[in-house]
């Protein structure tokens, strides 16, 4: 077998030797202190040993191997990485020992990029099929909550954070998951009969998609901000509005701002989707005879879906990242302890809101892709012109 | 029967289809012909109320079209397009069992209906059934959309130049099973095209339009022998006539006592063919399927427009 | 045509804010409640704004520069083996929520301007970069051919043919950057950089709603016009290469 050079191995390769060079943790004896960067050896009893065991995968990934084994080894080195992050934790910190901190440092991060790149890299190769890729996201989810629930990282820092919260961080994750999903929920309520209402009226097409344009542009901070004086001057004086839930503090008015900001995606997307389904299409489901509903139900729909989903998509993840927003206007969700965070330059606390933020995100966003995927090969809306 | 009776249509102060007034008897075929922007789609299109008549009615067996719902009016009247128009996210059998489902027939009648229209079109029932329309080929697609059309067994079937997309061969071709299905099923059918051999070939009349207004409505050899204006007399192609002339008559027609050497003509040859195999192997006359024979002289006087008129 | 009017009108409108905000008080006088002030004056609006557009331009400059450079770099031959990994990161990558990206800068770059110029870098190399990636390998393949059977070098393909037939595709990118920019850098005030969103988290704080109206306002109409000159540009390129658009 030849030994070729892997050009995007090396890449990875260097990102991960500089974080195995760089501290992996930062130690605190308590939160006041400057913190001391600790790297792999120091941090960690067997830490030698494990660097050269990621120092021979990173350099071994410079080498050309079949993608399976390339993919075997990145998830491994994503694993030694988190358990060395969390080993170095639980060794570093004196038993007993509250105020003590233990937070991932630069050289952790890297690891993580590099071994999630490689990650990343090894997967778009082999190309897994449709359902593969459904079980590899389940069980990459499923090892995460594993690993976090094993108690193995509850020495780190924000884990730590994570326990002295349990509660809070239950409600706010709640709170957060109400922000995107009911924001996304309303949005396609409303959305999609406007976006079929606006495919059928092309005369309301431009003046209702400026508006929609315009709210776009308007910073969701201050959208955010302006929906407080609307609401609360409604719960005030709209008599029932109050009983109904109407309050110019708390979640509503941020779950009406993502509202707001969602609307566009999925109205244009309606239309885009409605619209690119093949004339000659149309034509014939009309001329055998379907009424609108079922031109609608049985053609137009089910050929718009990836188009729809596509929608969902950017919905979905757009409204996980902003509803972090709301942490700052008094509407919860993970962007609380984000804003706290920051307001107390505790950064423990800004990773607590921001990880789970990407986490949601990140997941979201590739399973609506493999959905959009899903349907798109029931539904080659393009094809078959 | 189709009546169709002082039919307009005007867009924006244009008319796009102008007094058209003219009638289909059942079973027989009518092309319609003329050049682009003529009007043939739009007046296809007011016969299934795909478009909205500015004046004028059309009657089916006597019955006004504008009576009922549109849709209901639709699924009795078959109707495939250039670009066939198939649902390109359902199977073979669900496209054409469309309209029987939206006519209510049970599942079992439906999958009967579906069989017998891919067998009819030559396309073995269980290779084509559940293949999706996109991995067919472009004749299987447009015999699809043509079976569609036909799934509910509609008295009446309008096609908007159903083989535009089709190469001269698989056209031919369809064009030769379209006329036999149309016989065997006797439905009456009108047909757009813009292809004066496609509509000599299958029309029992031609209907000529230009500009929005039907200039003449006759049978083809009239078409071809007595155009009633300039304009018809281009679109037929002069230097076409004479070809056109002669494959709208079968070879046996024009037999004579006689003796030929060398290969037999099939009887049911047009005239058309016939002087192609003249030119080609060198003979002054062939031998045809069943006694008699044709020769070039014979086919030449066909084809004269003097020997014509003299009849 | 009343496009072009209503955007001079808009362009006019902001002008006058910036240039004498306190002439437009008795606007925002309704939206105040116990005789707070109207206007915020705590920094003067243009400098506010300015620093605002500085930060927004620096980043979207930086990032379009670092992405036109990694998306030609990977559609070259020697560059072809990051192609399918620069895809996948980028759709992956778009999915980070900016004000996360935002709070992780704080760690590494301390407060101020600098994590807000990080995080917008880093969020608006994706645009860019997808953006020219489908303009420079989404183009007619004859047009790829004929460049080489006229026998150009493919360094002269890239600047003579692939370039310029992509950058309406390129201005779309740095279009989507700039907006998003635009917005996101309001949110960079609560790690202490100078931007408009100082006012409107002034607003927030003291439930003054003036504030968070001319904050937002400032910052709507700058990006519904950088938006509308962008497109302008975009329209214009593509007329160029002779997609009348
Ligand atoms: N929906 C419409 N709105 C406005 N004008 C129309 C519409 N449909 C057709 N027209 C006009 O009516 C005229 C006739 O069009 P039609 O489609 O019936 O022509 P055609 O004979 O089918 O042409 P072709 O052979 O190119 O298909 C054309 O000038 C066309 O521009
Ligand atoms: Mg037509």
């Amino acid at each position: 077998m030849s030994l070729r050079l892997d050009r995007p191995g090396l890449l990875f390769a260097a990102v991960g030797l500089a974080g195995l060079a760089l501290p992996l943790v930062q130690f605190k004896a308590n939160r006041i202190v400057p913190g001391e960067g600790l790297s792999l050896p120091a941090a960690l009893p067997m830490g030698l040993l494990m660097l050269l065991g990621l120092g021979a995968v990173l350099l071994a990934g410079c080498l050309r191997w079949s993608s399976a084994l390339r993919l075997a080894a990145a998830a491994a080195g994503l694993a030694a990485v988190l358990l060395a992050l969390g080993g170095a934790a639980t060794s570093l910190t004196p038993p007993d020992d509250t105020l003590a901190r233990v937070a991932p440092a630069t050289g952790f991060w890297l690891l993580l990029l590099a071994f999630a790149l490689m990650l990343t890299d090894a997967l778009t190769r082999l190309r897994p099929a449709l359902w593969l890729r459904v079980v590899l996201l389940v069980v990459a989810v499923t090892a995460l909550a594993a690993l976090l629930g094993s108690g193995l990282l509850d020495g780190v820092s924000v884990m730590r954070e994570y326990a002295a919260r349990q509660d809070m961080f239950l409600r706010e994750a709640q709170a957060h998951l109400v922000l995107a999903f009911g924001s996304l929920g309303l949005a396609l309520l409303v959305g999609l009969p406007l976006g079929v209402a606006l495919y059928q009226a092309r005369a309301l097409r431009g003046p209702v998609l400026s508006v929609l344009n315009i709210l776009q542009t308007i910073p969701s901070l201050a959208l955010f901000g302006v929906m407080i004086p609307i609401f609360g001057w409604i719960a005030a004086n709209v008599p029932g509005a109050a009983q109904a839930g109407v309050a110019g503090i708390g979640l509503f008015p941020a779950l009406v701002a993502l509202f707001l900001y969602s609307l566009l995606p999925v109205v244009s997307n309606t239309l885009t989707g409605l619209a690119g389904v093949n004339p000659a299409t149309r034509e014939a489901a009309i001329g055998l005879g379907l009424t609108r509903v079922q031109l609608l139900g049985w053609v137009l729909v089910p050929l718009a879906l990836p188009v729809l989903l596509a929608a969902v998509r950017i919905v979905l993840v757009q409204n996980i990242g902003l509803a972090v927003i709301a942490g700052l206007i008094g509407g919860g969700g993970f962007g609380t302890f984000v804003f706290q965070g920051l307001n107390q330059t505790a950064m423990d606390l800004v990773l607590l809101g921001a990880l789970p933020t990407i986490a949601l995100a990140l997941v979201a966003g590739i399973a609506l892709d493999l959905a959009a995927e899903a349907a798109n090969r029931r539904a080659p809306a393009r094809q078959g012109a | 029967m189709i009546e169709i009776r002082a039919l307009t249509k005007i867009y924006d102060g244009t008319p796009a289809v102008e007094d058209v007034t003219l009638t289909v008897e059942p079973g027989q075929i009518a092309a319609l012909v003329g050049t682009s922007g003529s009007g043939k789609t739009t007046l296809l299109r007011m016969i299934n109320r795909l478009v909205e008549p500015t004046s004028g009615q059309v009657l089916i067996d006597g019955r006004d079209t504008r009576e009922g719902p549109a849709h209901l009016l639709r699924r009795r009247i078959g109707y495939a397009i250039q670009g066939h128009g198939l649902f390109p996210h359902r199977t073979v059998a669900q496209n054409i069992g469309t309209v029987p489902r939206l006519l209510g027939w049970p599942a079992e009648k439906i999958r009967d209906r579906v069989d017998e229209l891919l067998t009819l079109f030559q396309m073995e029932p269980d290779a084509f059934r559940d293949r999706m329309p996109f991995d067919l080929s472009g004749g299987q697609q447009q015999r699809v959309g043509v079976a569609r059309a036909l799934a509910a067994k509609p008295d009446l079937l309008l096609m908007d130049e159903p083989f535009g997309a089709l190469d001269p061969v698989i056209r031919a071709k369809a064009q030769a099973d379209l006329r036999d299905i149309q016989r065997r099923l006797g439905t009456t059918l009108i047909l757009v095209t813009h292809d004066m051999e496609e509509a000599v070939t299958l029309g029992d009349r031609i209907a000529v339009m230009d500009k929005g207004r039907l200039v003449q409505y006759a049978p083809p050899s009239e078409i071809l022998t007595a155009p009633a204006t300039p304009f018809v007399r281009d679109l037929i192609g002069l230097d076409q006539r004479p070809f056109h002339l002669l494959s709208l008559t079968p070879a046996f027609a024009l037999a004579a006592e006689g003796h030929a050497a060398g290969p037999v003509l099939p009887r049911d040859a047009s005239l058309r063919d016939a002087l192609a195999e003249c030119l080609w192997s060198g003979r002054d006359a062939l031998p045809v399927e069943g006694g008699g024979v044709i020769t070039l002289a014979a086919l030449r006087a066909q084809a004269a427009p003097a020997a014509r008129a003299a009849e | 045509m009343t496009g072009r009017v209503l955007l001079g009108a808009a362009l006019l409108v902001l002008l006058a804010f910036l240039a004498r905000p306190g002439s437009f008080a008795p606007l925002f006088d309704p939206f105040t409640c116990n005789n707070a002030a109207a206007i915020y004056t705590q920094t003067p609006l243009w400098s506010l704004t300015l620093s605002h557009l500085a930060l927004v331009g620096i980043a979207v400059l930086a990032s379009t520069v670092v992405a036109l450079v990694l998306a030609v770099l990977v559609t070259r031959p020697s560059g072809r083996e990051f192609l399918p990994l620069a895809r996948t990161i980028t759709s992956v990558g778009q999915t980070f929520p900016p004000v996360a990206v935002l709070a992780l800068a704080v760690p590494i770059m301390g407060f101020g301007a600098g994590p807000t110029l990080v995080a917008l870098f880093l969020y608006g190399l994706l645009p860019v970069f997808e953006n020219t990636l489908a303009g420079l390998t989404g183009q007619p393949r004859n047009v790829a051919e004929a460049a080489r059977g006229m026998g150009l070098t493919p360094r002269q393909r890239l600047w003579q043919v692939d370039l310029p037939l992509a950058l309406p595709v390129i201005l779309g990118g740095m279009r989507l950057t700039a907006v998003i920019s635009l917005g996101t850098a309001t949110i960079g005030s609560t790690v202490a950089a100078r931007t408009l969103g100082e006012v409107i988290i002034a607003g927030l704080l003291s439930a003054n709603t003036a504030f968070v109206l001319q904050g937002g306002m400032v910052v709507g109409i700058i990006a519904v016009l950088i938006h509308a000159g962008f497109q302008g540009l975009e329209r214009r390129a593509a007329a160029r290469i002779g997609l009348a658009r």
